[in-house]
């Protein structure tokens, strides 16, 4: 049964260091205030899942969050490159960082097989690529009934899940709507989760289109106002794009970013931005 | 060469005067007019995205855009940003999850088009957007990485590639197979069991490149206006095939640089 706690609480009472921790939205609905109070409270070694790295891994892989990062595309959308991410990788700055590479569609499979309680998934994916190479969650399987070879990749089962959505009612009842990308997989194969919302409500309205996460299938709730931002969140605010454009320079300098981390994040209650 | 600045000034030849235009204007004019109207495109974002954009507001009204987001015909006002703007769900005929805009209307090879960019191209249009030298734990540049480049390249009945041409960006061989265009060449999509045909075009500033049907090798068969061929052999990093009957890509029309800057000057806007 979900429970409705501050978001430092709960951050405190899901997350561990070590932990295999996912924290999903695509583009929308990003769960960054999430993210920063995991900074905040210097969680270590996390295994970070996440198909759209994004600025806010960026910024948690900078202040050393992360042992292993799992991804399908790390760029700063409409921007270019998370030079957290490339500083980590190519110098283990400020730790080694290693990585596990998909594609989004065996990334999207990973996380249905781990929702679905199965040790794989199958696609038709990554065939002729370099990447199965180099990561060792893809292989390949021939379907016992055609003889087809297919890629099978192996499923994602987060020690804990967290994303942000736009309500939920009094008694932890979830509901988000717009570009809702893998989150309900990433709820539904994580040990625990956590949703940040926008607001607590008296009633969820039934909106078309809406995914709704009933309060037994959620650990925690959290109330954060503004906690996907510089994502947005439909029909509360929209895409912070200048702010995507003003991570450039701050990420790709050490000293900035470390300037950044102070101000914005390691001294302040809860992250202004 | 900047490919951003060189215009291409009228040469009257026709008595109708021809608009000025960049070689960046002229590659996004050509990679719209391919894509046909009533067809559904798989689109990612910068370049693409702005082409399948301008051919919606003009010759291909019908086109049906899908974005990885799980935005299904879309019809943004304004240029997205990112390929999950809000823009995108508000003008869907539907939105999906993740997991169904790959598993149900990529997969099973609905989607006609899929449009495609990257760091490098080979000469068998094999798609690099991982690592540029170095080896893949120790690169020289580390770029994101596939995204949903290797199933929109398996898995579309077409693929249109789009990026500027430079002996950095046209390969040989691209250090790192990110999505698969004809692998070895010759029949090598077929060995790997892939159902979309592969890359049909190669769109660049320069011109236009296309797979030689035995040996699937990019040939150019289209020169951008003004353009020498001896302009694109330079900027190939492979010795490059030239087809026998070599065509001129005609220039973009007044309407299409109308509406091309138009839409250009709404980028990432949030009217």
């Amino acid at each position: 049964m979900s429970r409705i706690r501050q978001l430092d609480v709960a951050v405190s009472e899901l997350v561990g260091d070590g932990d295999v921790v996912a924290l999903e939205g695509f583009t929308h609905l990003i769960p960054v205030a999430a993210g920063h109070e995991i900074i905040r409270q210097g969680r270590r070694d996390l295994t970070l899942c996440r198909m759209t790295p994004d600025v806010i891994y960026d910024q948690m892989i900078g202040a050393g969050c992360a042992r292993k990062l799992v991804f399908s595309w790390g760029g700063n959308p409409g921007v270019g490159s998370l030079h957290r991410f490339r500083d980590a990788i190519q110098h283990s700055w400020p730790v080694p960082l290693e990585i596990e590479e998909h594609s989004h569609a065996g990334m999207a499979n990973r996380y249905t097989a781990g929702a679905s309680g199965l040790p794989f998934a199958v696609l038709r994916g990554y065939a002729g690529t370099d990447l199965p190479e180099h990561t060792e969650s893809i292989k390949t399987i021939e379907c016992p009934f055609t003889g087809e070879k297919l890629a099978a990749v192996s499923a994602i089962n987060p020690d804990v899940g967290i994303i942000h959505a736009q309500q939920a009612d009094r008694e932890g009842n979830v509901q988000m709507w717009g570009i809702t990308g893998v989150q309900k997989e990433t709820v539904l194969a994580s040990k625990r989760s956590l949703v940040t919302v926008e607001e607590i409500v008296d009633e969820l309205e039934p909106r078309p289109g809406s995914v709704v996460l009933p309060k037994w299938a959620v650990t925690a709730v959290a109330e954060v106002p503004g906690g996907a931002h510089p994502s947005y969140a439909q029909g509360y605010y929209e895409r912070d794009n200048d702010y995507y454009q003003r991570w450039d320079p701050i990420g790709r300098d050490r000293e900035r970013f470390q300037q950044w981390l102070d101000t914005e994040v390691l001294n302040v209650e809860r992250s202004a931005r | 060469m900047s490919t951003e600045t060189q215009a291409v000034s009228a040469d009257g030849t026709a008595g109708a005067p021809v608009p000025e235009f960049t070689t960046d204007e002229m590659m996004t004019v050509a990679a719209s007019r391919s894509l046909r109207d009533g067809t559904a495109c798989f689109v990612g974002i910068g370049l693409p995205s702005t082409a399948a954009n301008l051919a919606r507001r003009t010759h291909a009204p019908e086109l049906v855009l899908i974005y990885e987001s799980g935005t299904l015909g879309t019809k943004p006002d304004r240029l997205p940003l990112s390929i999950g703007d809000g823009i995108l769900a508000d003008t869907a005929d539907s939105v999906v999850s993740v997991p169904e805009i790959f598993n149900y209307w990529l997969q099973p090879g609905r989607v006609n088009t899929g449009f495609l960019g990257g760091a490098q191209v080979d000469k068998y249009g094999n798609i690099n957007t991982t690592v540029i030298g170095g080896d893949y734990a120790d690169p020289k540049v580390r770029l994101p990485g596939a995204g949903g480049a290797p199933e929109i390249a398996a898995s579309c009945q077409e693929v249109l590639i789009v990026m500027r041409q430079s002996t950095r960006s046209f390969v040989e061989s691209v250090d790192f197979v990110t999505s698969m265009g004809y692998g070895r060449g010759g029949d090598d999509r077929q060995r790997h069991g892939m159902t979309g045909r592969g890359p049909v075009k190669v769109i660049t500033d320069l011109g236009m490149l296309e797979p030689d049907p035995d040996t699937r090798e990019l040939t150019l068969t289209h020169l951008g206006p003004d353009i020498e061929v001896e302009q694109v052999r330079e900027a190939t990093g492979w010795p490059l095939q030239v087809a026998e009957e070599l065509s001129v890509l005609q220039p973009p029309t007044d309407h299409e640089l109308s509406v091309l800057r138009e839409l250009k000057a709404t980028i990432g806007g949030t009217s």
